[in-house]
């Protein structure tokens, strides 16, 4: 009896491991290298273990031509993205959670059928529509594909924020002197503001992860992922290493903070 | 401080009627308990008084002021939750001073305010934390201070124990009434809780499916219950309800009950053959060892002793009754005890409506009629 149940449990932590290790080994096989010096990487066996740290291939991949300003125009479509998805997106959530009006289901399904079309059928007629009216190749423009890929999660998180703050606290705050639009902001509001922020910073994750769109419809103006794939096939083996530690680590830190959130979100209560 | 005047309001959610034209007035300084099941649309009706619920028909009076119309704010009236609904990211301070601070009341005048109140509801080692950091009968006081604070014309509560373990219920019941006499507020105060209601109220609403059913003093509802579903409601045990038909004898009208004649009172609308209810409370039935006139047979089937007393389930015939005895008498399931129905404490019910049916006598009928008693 008591057997079964420890073969039970080991293999679930097995299970367990050998998940994370799929994820983590790329990545510290990417950090890893990243940190070595420059010819580490074609050295054979490849080193395992961080023995010979070393600035010298991130500074050549910072230092390469066009890097800076394509990081410079990440983090302007970024935040475009953030601000123009959460201003949208945060009322559509609100509507969600707190109304019930006609169409409310249909509204919903819409909202994740948006994410039915792949972007590469899409980014064709989009790149003619913004070379037409003169968006093409700005930051607005991509800015603006981020924002139509990122609002569905930013309504479905600010929506599941927003049915977590009970309706009771908006009620007391109006029969307490509050009107609709005060008793919001003066209540739900600030309750809201963590949520709202993991919802921001996951934008900000779409966003500077997103490389098809960005590298369609730019061209001086690449962002990072843009620039990247568009130089891969001519770079050397360790700047790519340094490239992909580059873009994958604000991403990584990003989700460890708002972590708790997207369980939320799943409806699962971590802690 | 003011009364409350409800005139034939009406709420529908869809196609569901939650409020059937509801007229009621409540008088100043009362406290008036609406009680009812869950789903009477009680809480309803006190959401419709608020103002956080659109009337479709109808109209609400506050004092003089027709209020139907008006957001929460411009009503004068302050409501406590079920939940409390005490902002979690302010202090207990911040809390109660809220609805001032909304008022713009100067800081000077809102701080004496808060103090006062939270000295009346003993919460001033409070005022400096959070609301997670309170247990549920502190934050329930909050809810109420930051009611009181405000100075409404009415305050209206919304199952303000319900979320109380029972002994801690048992004493905010007694603290609300003390704070009741102590301020003379108008209170509307919705429970599904019968003995809530009985303890507080000065007056109770039974409701029942958007109606309500009678409006009377505590010891009224529970004497002279309207119908059977009040009744059977209010009380614990509830009433006693048994099933006879009249029938007519040589000397005048008599109640059968399981083969057994019962005198019957000179009732209003009553014919031969009709079906009624006898209604009796356990602690009204006569209860004697040895058979007497007008006394019927029933035999005992659960002793359940509770103490104070020991409730008795016993049968008559086909028919099944509760009884309540002083503790120590000696009964036993299977023996047979002689109970006679005192005619002032029987309610005579008719079984088709479920309505009561008032005597002739004048000296025997109240006010216990269904619906409103207005002032």
């Amino acid at each position: 009896m008591k057997g079964r149940a420890w073969i039970g449990s080991a293999l679930w932590y097995m299970g367990a491991i050998a998940l994370a290790l799929w994820v983590l080994a790329p990545i510290y096989l990417i950090g890893l290298l990243a940190f070595s010096p420059r010819m580490a990487v074609y050295r054979w066996p490849r080193p395992l273990l961080p023995l010979e740290f070393s600035l010298e291939t991130m500074r050549f991949f910072v230092s390469a031509t066009g890097t800076l300003a394509a990081t410079r125009n990440s983090v302007v479509v970024a935040l475009l993205t953030m601000m123009l998805s959460l201003a949208l997106g945060a009322p559509a959530g609100y509507a969600l959670a707190r109304f019930l009006f006609p169409g409310r289901e249909a509204v919903r399904m819409g909202i994740l059928m948006t994410r039915m079309f792949p972007m590469a059928i899409l980014s064709i007629p989009l790149a003619v529509t913004f070379i037409r009216i003169g968006l093409y190749d700005t930051p607005w423009a991509v800015a603006l594909v981020h924002t139509a890929m990122a609002l569905p999660f930013v309504i479905l998180i600010t929506a599941s924020v927003f049915v977590s703050i009970p309706r009771d606290l908006e009620e007391a705050a109006m029969t307490l002197g509050c009107s609709p639009l005060s008793a919001f902001l003066r209540i739900s509001l600030p309750l809201a503001l963590p949520g709202l922020a993991a919802a921001a910073l996951f934008t900000f994750v779409i966003s500077w992860n997103e490389v098809f769109a960005a590298a369609i419809l730019t061209l001086r103006q690449r962002t990072l992922p843009a620039l990247v794939i568009t130089v891969l096939n001519e770079s050397p083996l360790y700047f790519r290493f340094a490239g992909g530690f580059f873009m994958v680590a604000p991403a990584l830190v990003i989700l460890l903070i708002i972590r708790r959130f997207l369980f939320n979100l799943w409806g699962i209560t971590s802690r | 401080m003011a009364r409350v005047r409800v005139e034939g309001v009406r709420k529908t959610f869809g196609k569901v009627i939650a409020l059937r034209d509801i007229s009621l007035t409540v008088e100043d300084g009362e406290f008036y308990v609406l009680l009812g099941p869950s789903g009477c649309g009680k809480t309803t009706l006190l959401r419709c008084i608020a103002g956080l619920e659109r009337v479709d028909r109808g109209r609400i009076f506050i004092g003089e002021r027709e209020v139907t119309g008006l957001p929460p704010r411009h009503r004068n009236i302050a409501m406590v939750f079920q939940s409390y609904a005490v902002f979690p990211h302010m202090k207990v301070y911040d809390n109660i001073a809220f609805g001032l601070r909304m008022r713009r009341i100067p800081e000077m005048e809102a701080r004496r305010r808060v103090a006062r109140v939270a000295a009346m509801l003993q919460i001033e080692d409070l005022l400096d934390r959070y609301p997670a950091q309170l247990s549920g009968g502190q934050r329930q006081r909050v809810a109420v201070a930051r009611a009181l604070v405000m100075q409404p014309d009415v305050l209206l509560m919304d199952e303000p124990l319900s979320n109380l373990d029972a002994l801690l219920r048992l004493h905010a019941r007694a603290e609300l009434k003390r704070l009741h006499q102590e301020t003379g507020m108008t209170i509307i105060y919705v429970t599904h809780d019968q003995v809530e209601a009985m303890s507080l109220g000065d007056r109770i609403a039974v409701m029942r499916e958007g109606e309500i059913v009678q409006v009377d003093t505590p010891m009224r509802i529970y004497e002279a219950p309207a119908t059977v579903f009040v009744g059977s409601f209010i009380g614990n045990p509830p009433m006693n309800f048994l099933h006879g038909v009249v029938e007519e004898g040589k000397d005048g009208w008599f109640f059968a009950l399981e083969g057994h004649r019962l005198p019957l009172p000179p009732l209003r609308e009553v014919s031969p053959g009709q079906s009624l209810l006898l209604g009796i409370r356990a602690e009204n039935i006569r209860v004697d060892e040895r058979p007497h006139a007008e006394a019927l047979p029933a035999e005992v089937m659960v002793v359940e002793p509770l103490g104070a007393q020991w409730l008795i389930t016993a049968r008559i015939g086909e028919q099944f009754i509760k009884l309540t005895l002083p503790p120590g008498r000696p009964v036993a399931p299977g023996q047979t005890l002689w109970l006679s129905f005192p005619i002032e404490a029987v309610r005579w019910m008719d079984a088709r409506s479920g309505q009561a049916i008032r005597e002739l006598a004048p000296a025997a009928s109240g006010s216990g009629k269904a619906g409103d008693s207005r002032g």
